[in-house]
């Protein structure tokens, strides 16, 4: 992990507490933070990830809106481009359409239109995805329709150590960032995160596990189900690399290629759906850049093409993978 | 409510010089000739696109003598020529943007008329129609936040734009945190060719300020003085501490949307000539020649200063460069225009 100032101590979190411990600190250390969204205040946010902010920064620094996505993110627009630091919250990534020309058309746009003379400094954070019983609209994943979008920066990490150090990124980016936190992972996942103020480079993956055989590329939850996986098939005697995309856009398009060299074999897995996903774009990459290191067709293990995550169980088991699923991928690309 | 009828006051002039006075005169007059050069320079094949504001001249003079620059922020829409070069904009920058030259504003990057100036306080505004209002809510949430009393935010739009979602999100979130912002309405009763009628239920966009729970007002828009009256008491109320004004100002489009645009197929040459009694640029004149604060020489004298000015820019403009075709890439992200690192 590539940290600006390490430190020595670290402390057990999850990804909930990483992304209230990162809040709580831009809060703390910069008077022109303010986070703004639904429920952010009294409530403390839907998962408690800002609980008594409120209270500690007062009710000016942590806005309560009301009920409207598109101007949560117009009015942080406005707050940017007059030199506050606003972080917005869309409570659920599925509620964040209304706010798509706030983001596409507008502060993606801010630099370039005006050449440089307006710039916004904006972070956007949204829980996402599923195995929550989220049903049609609490469990989508967003990243690939904002992917496309240059002027925007995406993240989306997987462990609590760069939830930490990304959302620092972030918050310190001079341009507009999405950053997604999968919302399963919020309480299941654990990790050391150090502390102290630290940031990772937005951009860089992460290689999880090094391997031979064949290269999984992920992100979010599926990561996790990933390495589970690769460890699993370890005990088959089959290596695979996993990598952390961490980063959506910008794409760490050297670690990805450095790493499809050496396995010549690449297996994309992303729990959003499989057309014109993110697993299409590196597809596309690694064809262009490395189509004759390959050994085997690429393939993309990725949600059906179907709307959504239905809310009985037996609908939601079918949409989202799991480590069995993921494994099984690997073995098949394994034995081509 | 501070709340009334269209009227027309008699001429007063409201505490302003007569300076003051000429130099909203001038401001109207600038900004009918160089719409004019626009069009005039599309019809002639030199540039692609101009866009109008004829029959706006009297509300963005009005507003422009009531901004407080270096002080208050405006966030503006494309329709707001005369209100650009009110607050300061040059007739140099205007061709600048209209011939889409690497010297302008943008670097030749917007349409004409999106200025964007931190010099002026002039916010970058897109043409998605109401989606500068909640950048203009939040800056004037950003004053707030830095104590920055004695400042305001003067925001501004079309009838149109009260149709959209996100201006009433907008209004509200004013109302909610009584910000110091006017919002000001540009009603020409047509949003290209979709007249008032079909745009809402009941034709006066002030009186929907009740419902949000913030004082409006409503003025003639062809009146710079009434306009001057109505937005400076507004911005005092919001530069102290006395929260959000919805101001109407009923003008007229006389135009074309713009010179792609033919409104000849949806209203009649009856209706633009009945509303030219109404002109807000000869009305004005006269009334200054009238009251003896402009001598008509003199006035013949500052439209032929402001012609040559104009013809000036024009060719000073036309002479600089266009941007190189690798300015695209440039200003995308803070550090880097690639995606893949």
């Amino acid at each position: 992990m590539a940290v600006s100032s390490p430190t020595q101590t670290t402390q057990i979190m999850n990804n909930v507490d990483a992304v209230r411990a990162t809040l709580y600190d831009a809060m703390k250390n910069d008077p022109r933070t303010v986070i703004l969204g639904e429920d952010v205040g009294a409530r403390g946010n839907v998962f408690l990830i800002t609980k008594d902010f409120a209270k500690e920064f007062g009710p000016q620094r942590v806005i309560d809106t009301p009920i409207a996505e598109a101007s949560i993110v117009g009015i942080a627009i406005g707050m940017a481009m007059e030199g506050l630091r606003p972080i917005a919250e869309i409570q659920f990534a599925d509620f964040i359409y209304p706010a798509f020309n706030q983001i596409v058309g507008e502060a993606a746009k801010t630099r370039y239109r005006s050449n440089g003379e307006y710039t916004c400094p904006l972070v956007i954070r949204t829980p996402y995805g599923g195995g929550v019983r989220g049903a049609l609209s609490h469990s989508v994943s967003i990243e690939a329709l904002f992917y496309h979008v240059p002027g925007l920066k995406i993240l989306a990490p997987a462990f609590p150590a760069d939830v930490k150090g990304l959302l620092n990124a972030a918050i310190d980016d001079p341009d507009p960032v999405l950053f997604l936190e999968h919302k399963k992972t919020y309480r299941l996942i654990k990790g050391e995160v150090p502390d102290g103020h630290y940031t990772i480079p937005i951009g860089k993956a992460n290689v999880l596990k090094e391997g031979t055989a064949l290269t999984v590329v992920s992100y979010g939850l599926y990561v996790h189900w990933a390495l589970e996986a690769a460890q699993q098939l370890a005990g088959e005697g089959i290596s695979v690399e996993v990598i952390d995309l961490r980063s959506i856009r910008p794409m760490d398009k050297t670690t990805i290629l450095q790493s499809v060299e050496k396995t010549r074999k690449l297996l994309i897995v992303h729990e959003d759906n499989k057309f014109g996903g993110i697993g299409a774009e590196i597809s596309a990459m690694v064809a262009e850049e490395a189509l004759f290191s390959l050994d085997a067709p690429i393939r993309r293990h990725c949600a059906p093409d179907v709307p959504a995550m239905g809310y009985a169980e037996p609908l939601e088991h079918e949409y989202m993978s799991s480590p069995a699923k993921i494994a099984d991928a690997m073995r098949e690309l394994a034995r081509f | 409510m501070a709340t009334t009828n269209r009227t027309s006051p008699p001429f007063e002039r409201a505490g302003l010089s007569d300076e003051q006075l000429v130099g909203m005169l001038r401001t109207m007059l600038l900004q009918r000739m160089l719409e004019n050069r626009g069009f005039q320079l599309n019809r002639q094949g030199k540039i692609p696109f101009a866009s109008a504001s004829e029959g706006h001249e009297g509300v963005q003079a009005g507003a422009a003598m009531a901004f407080a620059r270096g002080r208050d922020l405006l966030f503006p829409y494309y329709r707001d020529l005369g209100l650009a070069l009110g607050v300061g904009l040059t007739p140099y920058e205007v061709l600048l943007s209209l011939f889409a030259r690497a010297a302008d504003l943008s670097g030749g990057r917007q349409f004409p008329h999106h200025y964007a100036s931190r010099r002026l306080g002039i916010a970058t505004i897109s043409s998605i129609i109401a989606a500068q209002l909640s950048h203009a809510v939040g800056a004037a949430y950003a004053l707030r936040v830095r104590g920055e009393n004695g400042r305001a935010v003067l925001t501004t739009f079309g009838d149109g734009a009260t149709s959209e979602g996100e201006w009433h999100e907008s209004v509200n979130f004013a109302a909610v945190h009584k910000l110091p912002i006017v919002l000001l309405c540009e009603n020409n009763e047509w949003a290209i060719s979709t007249p008032l009628a079909k745009q809402m239920g009941q034709p006066d966009i002030w009186r929907r300020a009740a419902g949000y729970g913030l004082p409006s007002t409503c003025v003639d828009g062809m009146d710079p003085v009434a306009c001057y009256l109505a937005v400076s008491d507004a911005l005092d109320r919001a530069r102290t501490g006395g929260g959000p004004t919805l101001v109407e100002a009923k003008c007229y489009r006389f135009l074309a949307h713009t010179t792609d645009d033919d409104d000849r197929t949806y209203r009649s040459r009856e209706e633009v000539e009945a509303h030219r009694r109404d002109d807000p640029v000869p009305n004005f004149e006269r009334r200054l020649v009238e009251a003896g604060i402009l001598a008509p020489e003199g006035l013949e004298r500052l439209k032929a200063e402001l012609l040559a000015e104009i013809n000036e820019a024009t060719d000073r403009a036309e002479a600089m460069p266009y941007p190189g075709g690798e300015e695209l890439y440039r200003n995308v992200y803070a550090d880097s225009t690639d995606p893949w690192r």
